[in-house]
């Protein structure tokens, strides 16, 4: 992750409302979201990490974010604002936003 | 790929992964012997690789006994180029259905796919 500090990353952050936190469909959305980006994304619990790849389906899930906790979002690469706006309003909007990006 | 010695499992395991990851992904399941039975058929299982196949490849996700070793054999019969593309995945059938639909969704390679299947969950 030393590497990955040096490169200009966008990050943002917001408070998970879902009810039931981050539970098994919410983490399948955000997984297929994330990954619609070229740039590399990653979610944490924690402002300066650790950090999770959010493309991976496996690792995401086992975040297990409670409800009120509040997700940190990273990224790296051509697309990464993007990436991270997209992944703050599928949070913040319950997880009823799956429309595809903007190109 | 699902294949259960239950018919009503492995189609609510095909279920869940329609509802929960879409319909995107190339699905198939097979499940019971022939004759009504719990069980597994390698006709059956033949059948649902022939479904269930696209040119990024198949993960078969198998209950147990059985399943597995039929599976095996359904993908040894299989012509070589093919061969090479279907695996078994080792995770519990239903979590990593899930898991690998859902990477696979994302249009990631055969081996992305098993690794996203198996990464938090091996099979008893």
């Amino acid at each position: 992750m030393s590497q990955d500090d040096l490169l200009p990353r966008v990050t943002g952050s917001t408070v998970m409302t879902h009810e039931r936190g981050f539970h098994a469909r919410p983490s399948i959305m955000l997984t297929q979201l994330a990954s619609r980006f070229s740039s590399r994304v990653w979610i944490g619990l924690a402002e300066h990490g650790p950090w999770t790849d959010a493309k991976s389906i496996a690792r995401v899930m086992a975040l297990k974010a409670p409800h009120q906790t509040t997700v940190f979002f990273a990224a790296e690469g051509p697309d990464s604002a993007a990436a991270v706006r997209a992944l703050v309003d599928l949070v913040q909007s319950d997880f009823t936003n799956a429309k595809d990006p903007d190109p | 790929m699902i294949v259960s010695h239950s018919p009503d499992v492995a189609k609510g395991v095909a279920d869940m992964v329609r509802q929960m990851v879409g319909k995107d992904v190339p699905l198939a399941w097979c499940g019971g012997d022939p004759g009504g039975g719990l069980g597994t058929s390698m006709e059956a299982i033949e059948k649902a690789l022939q479904t269930a196949w696209s040119e990024r490849g198949v993960v078969v996700m198998v209950d147990m006994g059985g399943a597995e070793t039929n599976s095996e054999l359904a993908i040894e019969r299989l012509p070589e180029k093919k061969r090479a593309k279907v695996v078994v995945c080792n995770a519990p059938i239903v979590e990593g259905s899930v898991m690998a639909a859902t990477e696979s969704s994302a249009g990631s390679p055969l081996d992305k796919v098993r690794h996203a299947a198996e990464e938090l969950y091996p099979r008893m």
